[in-house]
């Protein structure tokens, strides 16, 4: 293995004193403090999070819709320009190679943004599919950084950084879009995304801005309670709202429909995407398992791996699970038999021998109010 | 950087002992520092036998969980409830509040300096 990447903002953490944890092949802080407290405060306030170990790649040309439409799984073209769209990007067996955000930002001008991890690989998969197509694939991960800003003061603090004409944009902006926006005098890509369950933006720009906004966002945060975030309560926020990990609930040995993702994998497309056979089929068939949420009766979390049981009988196993801060009790995604995964259900998950009551309960755990 | 207090003396896995008749028991803040938020601890009951060497409970944090091992042997005395009802304080104070048992000691296990443990471990002696 080599050294792990360090993104643009590596400084800025070890400064603010971070704990630092290899991220799909990076140097990233899991926490600057304690990360219960940079949970609470992403949940009450905000937090500052760098993403910039995520990939950025651009799709161009005339062709850049139709080809999205036959390299990933869901139906990009019927995107508007400044939207955004989740989605997945299968191989020919339905395996989920990552899933992905999508942007489009022009007629013919889409970012795909992968996982840290399967960024190469997502990029490989899409030049190699963009043969016959008249498309550009630019991987751009190398020099593109990304600040999340995520919680209920991210507006507030974005207003106070961008210009009186700008502020009214950014309050209107929907969910899962995107625009140009000048930002404490730096052009980026103002998306408002994230995958902590609240309301916030995800600013995209070149590495050799990123130190300068992280440190304008982190001044114009202080009076609002913005703290930096690290991934350790990236992956609680996320799980709290429901949202499933790459590695932990997606991977290429499952398929979208176990993962409750079948309603964004488009059959209704004209275009013959890639895996587009082999999900027909596993659709037709039913899952072999699927995705639930577990609410943890006692105290004790479930972690991935642990096995879940009903009567001794093993049905199923915990995917990502940890006791819940915002909600007090431990919450466990787990992959279980159909006929085991009605809400209500009751369930047993072995906590290193000792068995811990849990039940199946609606996903997400965590909604914030409107 | 972790503190590893000069008057106590320390596991290998990570616990602490004091100096006094019954021994205090209880984890380092280089445990509590890489375990992250301390959620949950399970304790051995007062008047169990513990063993060097071997688990005698297991410290949950948001993150992970990890087994406590007995520093000594001997038997249970007192635990300390606070640490069940507020986990917490294994962060805040590990080598205060956040003690975990007392033990009437019949054997030590092998126990490291303050200044051994924190060349192995990290930590600045204090």
């Amino acid at each position: 293995m080599s050294d792990p990447k360090k993104t643009s903002l590596h400084g800025k953490h070890a400064e603010l004193g971070a704990s630092f944890t290899d991220f799909g092949g990076w140097d990233m802080p899991l926490k600057y403090a304690s990360e219960l407290a940079e949970h609470k405060a992403v949940r009450a306030t905000a937090g500052l999070f760098d993403l910039s170990h995520m990939g950025e790649v651009w799709v161009q040309g005339p062709e850049a819709a139709k080809f999205l439409n036959s390299a990933l799984a869901g139906n990009l073209a019927v995107m508007k320009v400044g939207r955004a769209k989740y989605s997945v990007i299968c191989n020919e067996a339905g395996g989920i190679i990552d899933d992905l955000i999508t942007y489009r930002r022009g007629e013919e001008k889409f970012l795909v943004v992968p996982n840290a991890g399967n960024a190469p690989v997502v990029a490989a998969a899409l030049a190699e599919r963009a043969a016959g197509f008249d498309v550009t694939v630019t991987d751009a991960s190398d020099e593109t950084s990304l600040i999340a800003v995520q919680g209920p003061a991210s507006v507030a603090i974005l207003h106070e950084l961008v210009d009186e004409a700008t502020r009214g944009h950014v309050s209107d902006m929907k969910y899962y879009s995107a625009d140009d926006a000048t930002v404490a005098g730096f052009d980026v890509l103002l998306a408002r995304t994230g995958y902590t369950g609240e309301d916030g933006f995800e600013l995209y720009l070149p590495n050799e801005q990123a130190p300068a906004l992280w440190d304008a966002l982190m001044t114009a945060g202080a009076n609002h309670g913005l703290v930096p975030a690290g991934l350790a309560c990236r992956d609680s926020l996320r799980l709290e709202a429901g949202m499933p990990l790459y590695g932990n609930e997606l991977s290429l040995e499952g398929n979208p429909f176990e993962a409750n993702l079948g309603p964004i994998v488009s059959f209704k497309k004209e275009e013959d995407f890639v895996g587009r056979a082999a999900l027909e089929a596993i659709k037709a068939e039913g899952p072999r398992k699927v995705l639930v949420g577990l609410k943890g009766l006692g105290r004790r979390a479930g972690r991935g791996g642990y096995p879940v049981s009903i009567d001794g009988t093993q049905i199923g196993a915990v995917t990502s699970g940890q006791p819940s801060p915002t909600l007090g009790f431990p919450v466990a995604l787990a992959y279980v038999e159909p006929a085991h995964a009605a809400v209500g259900t009751k369930v047993d998950v072995d906590l290193r021998g000792k068995p811990e009551a849990f039940e199946v309960v609606a996903l997400p755990f965590y909604t914030r109010a409107k | 950087m972790s503190k590893v207090l000069a008057s106590l003396r320390y596991s290998a896995e990570h616990e602490w002992v004091d100096a006094s008749t019954p021994t205090k028991v209880g984890i380092t803040q280089v445990a509590a520092d890489a375990l992250g938020d301390v959620v949950y601890v399970d304790l051995p009951e007062v008047g169990d036998a513990i063993t060097a060497g071997e688990t005698c409970g297991e410290v949950e944090s948001t993150k992970s969980v990890s087994d406590l091992y007995a520093p000594v042997t001997g038997t249970i005395l007192e635990i300390n409830q606070e640490a069940i009802d507020n986990p917490a304080i294994l962060n805040e104070d590990p080598y205060g509040a956040g003690w975990l048992f007392t033990v009437e000691v019949t054997a030590e296990g092998p126990l490291l300096s303050a200044a051994d443990y924190a060349s192995a471990n990290g930590g600045d002696v204090a």
